[in-house]
C-alpha cells in the first residue's frame, strides 16, 4: 500500500527531527495522535497539530500522559493508526499501559525524545537512558519493539517504518529518539507518496460470528477487526484466549505469553536493522546508537588513521536485540566499545551476548551533553591494546569523569 | 393409546441479545448491586432502539470493571482508571460508534478522576455508568473516596476520616450535559434514566448506588444486600433538579436521587467540525 498523496509534504526541507517526526506521522497515515506537552518533544505535537488536517486527522491534548497514550490504543482498536510522544516522565507515566498495549496486542507507535533524567533531571537536555526502561519498563513479560534514529532525516524515515512495523507485528513500536537528534536541524528529503511503502492493518474478512480476535495465523500475530462493525469484540488485559475471554490459569498463561513474546523473538531477523561497517576482520568494534552513533563517527575515523582495524556496528533497531550479530562478532573481534548517553544500560546486552569472548568497553556519559569524541577515540585505543580477556565490563573513565572522581565528586569551577 | 409427547421447549434468556450467556454465571457476589445495575443496561440498550453493532462499552478495573465483558457489545476491559481516556479515544477516531463507560468508584473518581473531569470539560459524546458501592470491593474492602465518614473498612479500621467526593456535584461543576443518581432498587427509573443517557448527545453521567453485603454492609454491621434493598426503600427521596451540592452521602444518611441535571452544550466532536 502506497501513501495517500495529500499526507505526504514532499520536496526537500531544512528542519529538526521533532518537526521531521511530526512530518512522518502524517505520511505514515496515522490518524490519531494524543499527547502531553513534554520538553523536548513538543515540537513534533506542535507540528502535527498543524499539519494533521491535510491528512484528515487530529491531535488531541489530553489531561496527563496516562489519559494520552490509553486513549491512543482505545483509536487503535477504533481502526485507525495511532501515536503518541513523550520524554522524561511522561514516559515513565505511559509505563502501565505499555503493557496493556503489548497484552492486547495493539499496533500503536511512541515516540520518546529522550531527555536527562532521572526524575525532571535535564529536560532540555539529551539523554539516552531510557533504553532499559523501553525494553522492561511495564511488568509482566512481553517484547516490543524499539528504534533508534540518528538524524532528521531518519526520524522522517523511521517513523513510517514504526507504523510499518506497528502493524505488521501488531505491538508497541518505540522509537527512541533523543533531544539532540530532535533538536538537530538537517537537510530532510521526504520523497513523493508514491515512494513511500506502508503496511496496512492485518484485518479480518470473514464473517463476524466465526472471528476469534486473538487466534493467530502461521506468523503468531492474530488479525484485528474494528470496533463499531458488528464483531462483539472482546478486549481485556486479562490473561485471554482466542475469543478474548479471561482465562486465568497456567496453562492459557503459558500459551499466550509464549506467543506474544515468540512472535517478536522468532520474527527478529525480519525486524532487526543494523548499519556496519568493517566489522569482517575488525580487531574492535564500536557499537551504538542514536546520536551516540553520529558521535562515534569521528573517533572511529580517527582510529582508523592510526592504523586501528575498526569496525562500526550501529543499531537501528535495539529492541529486539540483535543478539546473534554480536555472538558472532565476538568469535573474531577483540573487543567491543559501547558508547551510550547513560552509566551501561546496552554495553550490558553486548556483554552477555559476548560470553567472556571478547572484552567490552563501556564509554558511559551522564547526559546534559554528547560524548568527546577524543574519548572514543581513546577507549578504542586502550581497547586495542589490552591483550588479556577481562571478565565482567570495563568502565571507561572519559576525561569529564576522570575530573569528577579525582575532584572527589567535586567539580573545580 | 396415545402417549403424551412433550416437547421439550428451548430455554432462552431474555437479555440473550445484549449478555454474551457463554460468560454465564457472572463472578458478582450474592446480593450484589451490580447484576441489577447490568439488567437496567441491558433493558436499557434494547428499549432505547441503537444499533447494537455500533455501541463499544469500556470498563476499568474492579468489581464494576468486569461489567464490559458480559454485554455482548465491543467490550474493552482496560487499565485502571483509564476507561474514560481509551473511551475517549474510541470516540474521537471514530464518532460513528456510542460509547459506554460502565465502571465503579474508584476507578472513576479515585485513579481515574483526572479523566473524569477533563472529559466532561470537553463534553465527549459518552454515557459514564459510575456504580457507587462506597468501598473497593474487587481488592477486599478498603476505603474508597466515596466511603462516608465514620465507615469502617479494612483500610480504615477505626472509620473513615475523609469526607467523601459528591459525584453529581463534580460531573455538574465539571460540565456533564446529563447527570442522574439512583439505587439499584430503582430499576424502572435507572432504565428510563439509561436510555434518556444514551439519547443524549454529551458527557452523561448516571451514578448507581449499590449494596455491597461482603465488604460494606457486612463489615458495618448493615445486614445482606436485602437489608440494603430495605434501607433504600425506606430512605430515599426523588428531588429531581435539586441542586447538586446538596447531594452528599453519609453513612446511613438519606440519599437523594433524580435527574439533577439536562441541558445543551456542543459536544467535542461537534466543536472540532
Amino acid at each position: 500500500m502506497k501513501a495517500n498523496p495529500k499526507d505526504v509534504l514532499t520536496g526537500v526541507h531544512y528542519i529538526d527531527g521533532d518537526v521531521a517526526s511530526g512530518y512522518g506521522i502524517l505520511a505514515a497515515g496515522c490518524k490519531f495522535v494524543a499527547g502531553y506537552p513534554i520538553t523536548p518533544s513538543t515540537e513534533t505535537a506542535e507540528t502535527f497539530a498543524r499539519v494533521a488536517p491535510k491528512g484528515n486527522a487530529m491531535f488531541i491534548q489530553m489531561e496527563d500522559e496516562l489519559a494520552s497514550i490509553s486513549a491512543v490504543i482505545g483509536a487503535s482498536f477504533a481502526g485507525v493508526k495511532s501515536m503518541t510522544i513523550t520524554s522524561g516522565p511522561g514516559y515513565s507515566l505511559m509505563m502501565d499501559a505499555i503493557g496493556f498495549g503489548a497484552m492486547l496486542e495493539s499496533p500503536f507507535v511512541l515516540l520518546n525524545i529522550q531527555r536527562g533524567g532521572p526524575s525532571t533531571g535535564a529536560p532540555t537536555k539529551t539523554g539516552q537512558a531510557d533504553m532499559m526502561q523501553s525494553r522492561w519498563g511495564s511488568h509482566g513479560d512481553y517484547e516490543i519493539i524499539a528504534i533508534s534514529p540518528d538524524s532528521p532525516q531518519e526520524l522522517f524515515d523511521y517513523t513510517i517504518k514504526a507504523f510499518n512495523l506497528a502493524e505488521m507485528y501488531r505491538c508497541p513500536v518505540m522509537i527512541m529518539s533523543d533531544e539532540c537528534v530532535g533538536h538537530m536541524t538537517e537537510k530532510v528529503v521526504i520523497p513523493p507518496a508514491e515512494e513511500i511503502e506502508l503496511e496496512p492493518r492485518r484485518l479480518y474478512d470473514g464473517p463476524p460470528s466465526e472471528y476469534l480476535p486473538f487466534k493467530p495465523d502461521d506468523d503468531f500475530i492474530p488479525k484485528m477487526a474494528k470496533a463499531g462493525a458488528g464483531y462483539n469484540l472482546y478486549i481485556s488485559g486479562h490473561v485471554h484466549d482466542e475469543r478474548g475471554y479471561p482465562v486465568i490459569n497456567e496453562k492459557f498463561k503459558s500459551v499466550y505469553l509464549r506467543r506474544l513474546v515468540d512472535k517478536i523473538r522468532r520474527n527478529k531477523e525480519k525486524i532487526i536493522e543494523l548499519k556496519e561497517e568493517y566489522t569482517d576482520d575488525a580487531e574492535v568494534i564500536v557499537v551504538s546508537y542514536g546520536i551516540s552513533s553520529r558521535v562515534a563517527v569521528r573517533g572511529i575515523e580517527k582510529a582508523r588513521k592510526k592504523g586501528i582495524k575498526i569496525g562500526n556496528l550501529r543499531l537501528v533497531t535495539v529492541w529486539p536485540f540483535p543478539d546473534e550479530k554480536i555472538i558472532n562478532l565476538a568469535k573474531t573481534t577483540k573487543a567491543f566499545v559501547v558508547p551510550e548517553i547513560n552509566h551501561g544500560q546496552i554495553a550490558f546486552e553486548v556483554e552477555r551476548c559476548c560470553h567472556g569472548k571478547a572484552n567490552v568497553v563501556l564509554v558511559p556519559h551522564s547526559g546534559a551533553g554528547v560524548h568527546n569524541p577524543d574519548d572514543i577515540y581513546d577507549a578504542i585505543v586502550l581497547a586495542a591494546k589490552e591483550k588479556k580477556k577481562i571478565e565482567g565490563i570495563v568502565e571507561y573513565k572519559t576525561k569529564l569523569e576522570k575530573l569528577v572522581f579525582e575532584g572527589d565528586y567535586k567539580l573545580k569551577e | 393409546m396415545e402417549t403424551l409427547k412433550t416437547k421439550k421447549m428451548k430455554e432462552v434468556h431474555p437479555m440473550e441479545n445484549v449478555l454474551r450467556m457463554d460468560r454465564i454465571p457472572h463472578i458478582w457476589c450474592p446480593g450484589c448491586g451490580i447484576g441489577l445495575a447490568v439488567t437496567a443496561f441491558a433493558a436499557a440498550l434494547e428499549k432505547a432502539k441503537i444499533d447494537l453493532n455500533k455501541v463499544a462499552i469500556v470498563s476499568g478495573i474492579g468489581c464494576t470493571g468486569r461489567v464490559a465483558g458480559y454485554v455482548k457489545l465491543d467490550s474493552f476491559h482496560t487499565t485502571h482508571g483509564r476507561a474514560i481516556a481509551f473511551a475517549t479515544g474510541i470516540k474521537v477516531a471514530n464518532p460513528d460508534i456510542k460509547v459506554v463507560v460502565f465502571s465503579g468508584d474508584g476507578d472513576l473518581i479515585s485513579i481515574g478522576g483526572n479523566h473524569f473531569i477533563h472529559a466532561a470539560r470537553r463534553n465527549i459524546d459518552m454515557l459514564v455508568i459510575c456504580v457507587n458501592n462506597f468501598i473497593y470491593a474487587m481488592t477486599g474492602g478498603q476505603v474508597a473516596p466515596t466511603t462516608p465518614l465514620a465507615v469502617y473498612a479494612t483500610t480504615c479500621p477505626f472509620g473513615s476520616v475523609e469526607p467523601p467526593i459528591n459525584i453529581p456535584y463534580l460531573a455538574d461543576s465539571s460540565g456533564a450535559v446529563y447527570v442522574a443518581r439512583w439505587t439499584t432498587l430503582h430499576i424502572r427509573r435507572l432504565t428510563n434514566s439509561f436510555i434518556e443517557a444514551l439519547n443524549k448527545k454529551g458527557f452523561s453521567v448516571v451514578e448507581v448506588i449499590s449494596p455491597c453485603p461482603q465488604y460494606y454492609s457486612r463489615v458495618n454491621r448493615l445486614g445482606d444486600g436485602l437489608d440494603m434493598m430495605k434501607f433504600y426503600h425506606d430512605n430515599t427521596e426523588i428531588r429531581h433538579g435539586e441542586d447538586t451540592k446538596n447531594l452528599d452521602i453519609g453513612f446511613q444518611s438519606k440519599i437523594i436521587m433524580g435527574k439533577f441535571i439536562d441541558r445543551e452544550r456542543p459536544s467535542y466532536t461537534e466543536r472540532f467540525d
